[in-house]
């Protein structure tokens, strides 16, 4: 058996040995954030963070939505979650998110809310040294200054460590 | 009533970081490959399935569309699937389908990657995976998450970074006998300690990198399969499952959607005991820690226990329960989709004995491939028997 | 090729938005609105009954790559067998109607929206679909030259005119006006159609349908379970689906030939050997206007060259022989990017039962749904549906 295909590498294609299209797409959207979405930015630029509670299965749904994905019913009700938590899970990123190199590398945790049951969300640490973060410690959000916030998760700067959170 | 339906021929490319041919040529290199196994013509393919992950790779919309002539899909019945990573084991379950209802009798699937042409570098094309008002603000790339889950799997069952190691270290050695392989190499558990951290504890010599590459499998129903070959591979298990976009209210220590994808495979194919019935495994590892994870969704390994068994060599090509005997995504490369379906090929070649330096050492007659994606929501599985 | 006795049937119906655009729920929330509508109508629990789902997209019309993540929660398919099919609906009813004959699945769930008012650059993301090597994506910002050269060529072998292109556009605003999900149905004339602004010559503005909004649920089942589920469930008795070359320049462009392949798999399968006598009404792909008498010729509707006057003397009409597109079909609905042959299989479900009030076609018993993957593509897919026990 014969495998075809031809290797090439990047000085290859850096010396125009191969020739090569560049193409830039223009792709630009503007998503509606629905309801349950559209309230949760609101709420942020108020310093809070709102989830949706189901009826059912009694869970606090952050991020928000309308409907129940385990019941499949609608969510009854808007209901305030802390804004802290305790660490689920964290790494540690020495990358950007077109894989160049970080200088300070980043720590990144899904943190679970208190009040929520088990909802969890990404975000950012900070205030701590990577060798110092553990999962199951406890978490707190430093918000932007209530001027700069415009309705997105990075309203939220990062979760520090709750002692430390102004 | 389901009709039996078989794998007759298999056919793939290299695995490269960057291919000189375009998306089209290596879908047609891989489908004529896979058509020459079988002795068999373009005009005998009698309708066509592709497998190919996102579209921004290869800086197209509808890709499928653009790919179809590649595919020797011209003036036929042609679809593309796709389910992110889980792709390339999920095609095939397609193309079982095409024959399975009684529609066709010959159908092709065929699976292609071509990662390179996004640049600088094709890991931006998955940022846009990411929930674009919750996930993408926050500079996310692919690898976080994954560290997230391995993290999370080590803490839960108390598993170091050298046990998951051992896997980057089996499979990279098992790709050296891989005629395709992009990434075979005879490393140690050091080697990867050593290697340079990208998202920790994800190490550079732990998880798979970019490439480009296809893979192609034919099916036929059974009165067909058997005229084309002797050695016809039967698909007698299928099964795929999602679970919720929204991970992060998910336990990521084990995947459920897996142990229920396994379960419906395991029902069609009236496996009752996995563990004993299959004989050789080809899992989704294009992180190391994702073969002890999906091992124990398979129902393969106890919940925690998949280090174990492979420090016990278990799994080692020659051990008695050998899995990614082909070098798998770690050793052979990851063109997505093409990676999934290089498993079929490998199980394809394994179960008819002509695996070469690759066959293992034990008589496989039961093999199983699975795939793995989305927002580590997915999977994909496929039960293969030998006669 | 061999074809088993079991059925497989429509059960239920769902659909939400269908309008130009639909600001205040975001695509998730307009999934959930259809599916609950079509579990409703079906009379199943999603979470028990529901053994496969099958969504229809294409990452760059969501703006998410690897879109099938983001659709299982809404639709009530979390930990479920889900999967993506990068086609058109049509492509999903005949993935499930494969699944269902091959004896996997008894019930199985088809999704497909547009949210085309998410996407801002949409000219630029049709253009991105065109071959990246050759140059022709940039010979023209506007993708619609494509449908320009296409109907030239059309109307330049067949010898149909453009005044019986501009019939079809005026047909299906009508017929849209006493359709509550259509959001572009007006009254005008062949006249004012040809004298609206050239979009791409010879096509006018008015030929070209706009974007809209909307999502379509199916609920298909097998024969057994759908005579348990449904009063009147719509059967699908033949499906079809082809590709042909994606070299543009290399296409016989005046014939639509994935549709011809596609009709010739599905007629044989439901045992019709004279479509014009024997359907009742068809639901066919009308996104620019020349594509409906392409498609009439292509799906054996008449012969070569016939279709424009056929249009022309009302044969077309809602009361006329075979009615096409009694809907208001992409020109009067608005185009709903993969969603358009859910939209259209929705229409001719209620045809077939009695449920498609102004609109309603007399004794319409067997319908032909088609659908065409638009530019720059040559792909499409054929469903026949029969109503009746």
């Amino acid at each position: 058996m014969v495998y075809s295909g031809i290797g090439i590498s990047p000085q290859d294609v850096a010396n125009s040995r191969y020739l090569t299209v560049p193409y830039s797409a223009n792709l630009r959207y503007r998503w509606s954030t629905g309801a349950a979405v559209g309230r949760f930015l609101a709420e942020l630029k108020n310093g809070k963070i709102v989830g949706r509670k189901c009826d059912k299965c009694k869970r606090v749904l952050v991020p928000p939505r309308m409907f129940c994905e385990r019941d499949f019913i609608q969510t009854s009700k808007w209901v305030y979650v802390q804004d802290a938590g305790i660490v689920d899970t964290y790494s540690i990123s020495y990358i950007a998110a077109d894989a160049s190199r970080l200088e300070k590398p980043l720590i990144v945790a899904v943190i679970r809310l208190d009040g929520t049951g088990e909802a969890g969300i990404l975000h950012i640490l900070g205030g701590i040294e990577p060798k110092d973060v553990m999962i199951g410690m406890r978490v707190k959000a430093v918000w932007k200054p209530k001027r700069r916030r415009v309705g997105a998760i990075t309203d939220i700067r990062y979760f520090a460590p709750a002692g430390d959170a102004k | 009533m389901t009709r039996r339906v078989a794998i007759v021929g298999a056919g793939m490319t290299l695995f490269r970081r960057r291919l000189l041919e375009t998306g089209k040529e290596l879908c047609f290199e891989a489908s004529r490959a896979a058509l020459d196994s079988a002795n068999l013509d373009a005009s005998d393919i009698e309708a066509v399935v592709l497998g190919s992950a996102p579209d921004a790779f290869d800086g197209l919309h509808m890709k499928g569309e653009y790919l179809l002539d590649g595919a020797g899909a011209s003036n036929k019945p042609y679809t593309r699937v796709y389910v992110g990573g889980g792709t390339g084991v999920f095609t095939p379950i397609a193309a079982w389908w095409h024959v399975a209802s009684g529609l066709f009798d010959v159908c092709l699937a065929v699976c292609e990657e071509k990662m390179s042409p996004l640049y600088p570098h094709p890991q931006k094309a998955f940022w846009s995976i990411f929930d674009h008002t919750l996930e993408r603000p926050l500079g996310v790339n692919l690898v976080w998450i994954f560290a997230l889950e391995m993290r999370r799997y080590m803490h839960k069952y108390s598993i170091s970074e050298e046990d998951i190691a051992q896997v980057a270290v089996k499979n990279k050695r098992n790709a050296l006998d891989h005629p395709c392989a992009q990434l075979a190499d005879r490393i140690t558990v050091d080697d990867v300690m050593k290697s340079e951290p990208i998202v920790w504890p994800v190490k550079k010599l732990d998880i798979s990198p970019p490439s480009d590459g296809a893979a192609a499998v034919i099916l036929a129903s059974e009165e067909v399969a058997r005229k084309i070959t002797k050695d016809p591979v039967w698909i007698d298990g299928v099964g795929w499952n999602l679970d919720s976009t929204y991970w992060t209210n998910r336990e990521l220590a084990y995947p459920q959607y897996l142990e229920n994808a396994a379960r419906m495979a395991y029902r069609m194919a009236k496996v009752e005991n996995p563990r004993k019935e299959i004989d050789v495994a080809e899992v989704y590892d294009p992180f190391d820690y994702k073969e002890l994870h999906h091992l124990e969704g398979l129902q393969l390994a106890e919940r925690g226990k998949a280090a174990k068994l492979t420090s016990s060599g278990a799994t080692e090509r020659n051990g008695e329960f050998p899995v990614n005997p082909s070098g798998g995504l770690l050793g052979v490369g990851n063109p997505i989709a093409a990676a999934g379906m290089m498993k079929i090929c490998e199980l394809f070649w394994q179960l008819r004995g002509e695996a070469g330096k690759r066959q293992v050492k034990r008589d496989a007659r039961t093999g199983l491939a699975q795939a793995w994606g989305d927002l580590m929501q997915f999977s994909s599985v496929v039960v293969l028997r030998s006669r | 090729m061999i074809f088993m006795t079991d059925k497989v049937a429509i059960v239920g119906l769902g659909y939400s938005g269908f309008s130009p655009s639909t600001d205040r729920v975001s695509y998730k929330e307009m999934m959930f609105e259809a599916a609950v509508k079509a579990y409703r109508d079906a009379g199943i629990d999603a979470r028990k009954d529901v053994q496969s789902f099958i969504c229809c997209t294409e990452d760059f019309w969501e703006g998410n790559s690897i879109a099938d993540e983001y659709m299982p929660d809404q639709l009530g398919g979390a930990l479920r067998p889900v999967c993506t099919v990068a086609a058109d609906g049509l492509y999903g009813v005949i993935t499930a109607f494969m699944q269902i004959r091959a004896g996997l699945v008894d019930i199985a769930v088809v999704e497909s929206h547009s949210k085309l008012s998410d996407v801002v650059s949409k000219d630029d993301i049709a253009r991105f679909a065109i071959d990246p090597l050759f140059g022709v994506r940039n010979l023209d910002p506007n993708p619609s030259f494509l449908a320009g050269l296409e109907m030239n060529r059309f109307l330049h072998e067949t010898g149909n005119s453009r005044e019986s292109c501009a019939e079809v556009a005026s047909k299906n605003l009508k017929n849209a006006t006493s359709n509550p999900r259509a959001s572009y149905g007006s009254k005008k004339s062949p006249k004012e159609i040809l004298s609206s602004d050239v979009l791409a010559y010879p096509l006018t503005k008015l030929e070209a349908s706009k974007p809209a909004d909307g999502c379509v649920v199916l609920v298909l089942a097998s024969e057994s379970r759908a005579r348990s589920l449904a009063e009147q469930p719509v059967w699908i008795t033949g499906v079809g689906w082809c590709s042909e070359s994606p070299w543009i320049e290399g296409r016989d462009m005046s014939s639509a030939g994935y549709a011809s392949t596609s009709c010739r798999m599905a007629y044989k399968m439901a045992g019709i050997k004279d479509p014009g006598k024997e359907l009742d009404l068809a639901e066919i792909d009308d996104t620019f206007s020349y594509k409906e008498l392409q498609h009439m010729e292509a799906l054996d509707l008449c012969g070569r060259g016939e279709s424009g006057r056929l249009v022309e003397r009302g044969f077309t009409a809602r009361d006329g022989v075979l009615p096409v597109n009694p809907s208001g079909g992409s020109l009067g609905l608005g185009y709903m990017a993969e969603a358009t042959g859910l939209h259209r299989i929705l229409e001719a479900s209620l045809q077939l039962q009695g449920r498609a009030r102004k609109m309603q076609v007399k004794d319409a018993k067997r319908a032909l749904v088609q659908s065409w993957r638009g530019i720059p593509t040559a792909s499409g897919a054929v469903v026949v549906l029969e109503g009746g026990p």
